[in-house]
């Protein structure tokens, strides 16, 4: 188990660096660059910012002077925000997107299984066909119309919730909603159809034939089972509500991580643009691998360790 | 199960009700407080660093200059009581009322000196440095090298050519050792004693003392930044002198601003509280208006405007900038000016902007914008330059363009419009090239590029006809005219005219006003004769607010400020 996680993780730090690599010299191919203006700055002017951020140091030494602070933790200084560092950046903005990540995954699980076993148990009823018609709506329902929906709703006609803004857990219920949507109704189809399959396996079967109640059958014996496949699309599934924040960061002005993912590349701010990507790629692998790691905890049948050839 | 589920439902529905209801309009009455949209994180909140309208917003708050704009648009004296000009409009020296800074310290000489060195040194590489090269010595010390301690002028070569030496493959500029810049001594800015500043300029500068309201020359507590280079990275160490002291900055969410009880002219100020949002999004800035949550907001969605303008909702405000296309006069068919006349005379732009634009834009028969004084008081420069030509005259732009060898449009050849990603951008260019291909015959072909790739395509002329915008600097025509100069770095067109070289160079060093008006006159006219861009209309600023805020100011740069603000 040990010697799989340290593979895990040397690998880990593998793909970052590659990641980051890419992605240094990929921006470095795009035209323009940080200081381009429509009203553009003169000659000498250009020179003294280049100077300052080390921009006019030769490509392959800005390279490793880069990465060499990357390993020692430092992403360097924003060229758009003056007074800040990508660090800075990244300690304000990610605990806001994080939140609003957390409180969306715990929602997409509390509603979504509960809404995918109601809909599995009541097959075809009226009850099945409202779930499916929710998850319809909610995977086919872009979030940026989501988001005015809510926010037109509860906002100004009800005028039960602030329209936008940051800091009350009053604000945070429709940005929530709103990224939960998707992930709802995601995981309720997936619950109900495996929570469909599994109820027809034997020793389901088995239990009912025990004598249990049919909430130990449910609970105990089919839930686990159905939880390895939700499992399976929970990392890239919070991978893609961290990470596809941006929408709904803009429209609900969350000061949140995700804006800067596109609006330093329009900015060519190329710290944090690097900085972003590979914060949010090392937080990728680890999702993953914390789902690996997962798997072996509910499914007695997977175990990380060496096969003994006997 | 059912049971449990339906627990879950109703207990998530009534957390959602429940917080509704905690929810109690706060009544604003005549409290003196007010929310503004900023629209966006401000970039710095260093007067020194400031890289436009959203950072000016905030400093121009918090900061009082040797000068400040009024309602008017006129500079009148803040922490300069008095001026004297000498009789060659070259030294301006400044008498210093008594005023503190918040931490209680006084404000003196010293600190502006150090300001103004401290913006225009090369290691602090502010990108609005250039609006300190009317001091004398500005431009050669902003341009200087730093070796050691010292600063040096760069080495040049017997032909004038920069001296450069290849590092790792780049060409570095050389400094000549034999050359110091002291900007102690070299640099026009010198504190005579503590309530004493002397301005030397370049030449003459007769809007001199507006640029000295313009961020870039705020005044900076020396004893702080001089010993703590971060004093402008949170409020804790943000030492200022204006009506408002910052109290709050959370990033990207807003920024709080109370009265500054040190403030010199403190029993003026009226709001107690100002907090700045920082949302991006128009439709949802928008909707917090309506919901209450904002009371002025600097974004408008276009196609509401109409609306909300007509409720009272929306004001449109002058903005001193020009939207117009730039033709490459370096390609051919663009390098013939009747055919960049008849392009220019074949659009209709009083169309643009009364179904497109519909934000109160006036269609632009001229380059300079409304809103600047000319010499005499009370004018107007665009009104005593009239117009240049008539709007949507097709038949002059038919007999133009068969002049030039393409009747009806016949042979043209086919070309490219450039613009950068946005609708509105979008729009006004389908329009222009429906109405060429309608009056003229002529048909081209839309290019939209994202907004890097753009600046770089129209920055090195690969490009015909691409859409600009130009908004002005400080409130005097040479912000618009001078960047037409023979290679000017914003000229962008390829074109060059020796007389309107001239005749702006004219400009820069007569002192009086009426001559120097004149000048300027005959250069635009020049520009607008051989047409190397063509002027769609002159921007606006549409604005959300409601009917509490009272005396709401913002400037023809753009720059709101709240000082004599208050709610009714």
């Amino acid at each position: 188990m040990l010697k799989f996680i340290l593979q895990r993780v040397l690998s880990m730090i593998l793909v970052v660096l590659i990641v980051a690599t890419a992605t240094f010299f990929m921006m470095r191919l795009l035209p323009s660059g940080p200081f381009a203006r429509e009203k553009k700055l003169p000659a000498q002017i250009i020179q003294n910012l280049e100077a300052r951020y080390h921009l006019n140091d030769p490509l392959w030494k800005q390279y490793v002077d880069y990465i060499g602070n990357l390993l020692r933790g430092d992403l360097g200084p924003s060229f758009k925000y003056t007074n800040r560092t990508v660090n800075n950046i990244i300690d304000d903005g990610f605990p806001v997107s994080a939140t609003l990540g957390v409180v969306a995954v715990l929602l997409s699980v509390a509603i979504g299984i509960p809404l995918g076993i109601w809909g599995a148990l009541k097959q075809n009823g009226w009850q099945d066909n409202v779930v499916m018609f929710v998850a319809l709506l909610g995977v086919s329902v872009p979030n940026f119309i989501m988001a005015v929906l809510l926010m037109l709703v509860f906002g100004l006609w009800l005028h039960l919730l602030p329209v936008a803004g940051w800091g009350s857990i009053r604000q945070i219920i429709l940005p929530a909603f709103t990224l939960a949507g998707y992930p709802i109704a995601f995981i309720a189809r997936l619950v109900r159809s495996s929570m469909l399959e599994v109820l027809r396996q034997e020793y389901i079967t088995t239990a009912r034939a025990k004598g249990l109640s049919e909430r130990l059958v449910i609970f105990r014996h089919a839930l686990r089972n159905i939880l390895i496949p939700v499992v399976t699309v929970l990392g890239p599934l919070i991978a893609a509500v961290f990470t596809g924040s941006f929408v709904v960061e803009k429209i609900f002005a969350i000061p949140g991580l995700g804006r800067y993912y596109v609006t330093s590349i329009n900015d060519r701010d190329y710290t944090t643009i690097l900085g972003v990507t590979i914060f949010y790629s090392a937080l990728l692998v680890f999702m993953n691998f914390l789902v690996d790691l997962t798997y072996a905890w509910l499914d007695p049948r997977i175990r990380y360790v060496e096969r003994k050839v006997s | 199960m059912r049971k449990a589920l339906s627990f879950v439902l109703i207990s998530v529905f009534l957390v959602v009700a429940l917080l509704g209801t905690v929810s109690c309009k706060a009544t604003k009455g005549t409290l003196q407080e007010v929310t503004y949209n900023l629209g966006t994180e401000p970039a710095t909140i260093d007067p020194a660093l400031s890289q436009g309208i959203p950072e000016a917003n905030v400093i121009l708050q918090v900061f009082d200059g040797l000068t400040r704009i009024d309602k008017n648009n006129m500079p009148q004296p803040a922490i300069a009581k008095s001026w004297v000009i000498s009789d060659d409009q070259k030294t301006y020296t400044f008498t210093l009322r008594d005023a503190s800074w918040t931490d209680g310290t006084p404000i003196t000489a010293y600190d502006f000196e150090y300001a103004w060195i401290r913006a225009l040194s090369p290691e602090t590489a502010s990108q609005y440095a250039y609006q300190l090269y009317y001091v004398k010595g500005g431009e050669a010390f902003n341009m200087s090298i730093k070796s050691g301690t010292k600063y040096y002028v760069q080495a040049v070569d017997a032909k004038g050519n920069p001296v450069t030496k290849s590092v790792g493959g780049k060409d570095v500029a050389v400094p000549d050792m034999t050359k110091e810049i002291d900007p102690s001594k070299d640099v026009g800015v010198t504190a005579l004693d503590a309530k004493t500043l002397q301005v030397v300029l370049e030449s003459p500068t007769v809007y001199f003392l507006n640029l000295t309201a313009f961020p870039t020359l705020m005044p900076v507590c020396k004893a702080v930044v001089s010993t703590n280079d971060k004093w402008a990275a949170d409020v804790t160490n943000f030492v200022t002198d204006g009506p408002f002291k910052l109290t709050e900055w959370s990033h990207n969410d807003k920024m709080t601003f109370v009265k500054n009880p040190t403030y010199w002219d403190k029993d003026t100020v009226k709001l107690s509280k100002i907090t700045y949002l920082m949302v991006t999004d128009e439709s949802t800035a928008l909707s917090m208006f309506q919901n209450g949550q904002m009371d002025v907001g600097s974004t408008v969605p276009l196609s509401e405007l109409p609306k909300l303008v007509a409720s009272g909702d929306a004001k449109i405000f002058p903005y001193l900038g020009t939207y117009y296309y730039m033709f490459n006069v370096t390609k051919k068919p663009f390098d013939d000016v009747r055919v960049r006349k008849a392009l220019t005379l074949a659009i209709d732009r009083n169309a643009i902007a009364t179904s497109i634009t519909q934000g109160g834009q006036v269609p632009a028969l001229a380059y300079v914008p409304n809103g600047i004084a000319d010499a005499v008081a009370g004018s107007d420069f665009r009104t005593v330059g009239g117009t240049f030509y008539k709007d949507a005259d097709i038949a002059a732009a038919k007999a133009l363009l068969a002049e030039a060898g393409y009747p009806d449009g016949k042979g043209f050849p086919a070309f490219t419009l450039l613009y950068n990603t946005s609708n509105a951008h979008k729009s006004i260019a389908e329009a222009i090239q429906q109405m060429w291909s309608k009056n003229l015959g002529i048909s081209c072909t839309l290019k939209v590029e994202e907004w890097g790739v753009y600046l770089d395509d129209r920055n090195n002329l690969n490009y015909q006809v691409a859409r600009a915008g130009w908004i002005g600097d400080y409130m005097d025509p040479n912000t618009f005219l001078d960047m037409f100069v023979t290679n000017g770095g914003n000229n962008g067109t390829g074109w060059s005219n020796k007389t309107y070289d001239d005749l702006i160079s004219k400009a820069k060093v007569t002192t009086d006003p009426v001559a120097r008006m004149a000048t300027l006159h005959d250069a635009e006219k020049i520009l607008m004769t051989d047409l190397p861009i063509m002027p769609i209309y002159f921007y606006t600023n549409p604005v959300l607010i409601t009917k509490h805020v009272m005396n709401f100011y913002q400037s023809t740069l753009g720059f709101v400020d709240w000082k004599n603000a208050y709610m009714e």
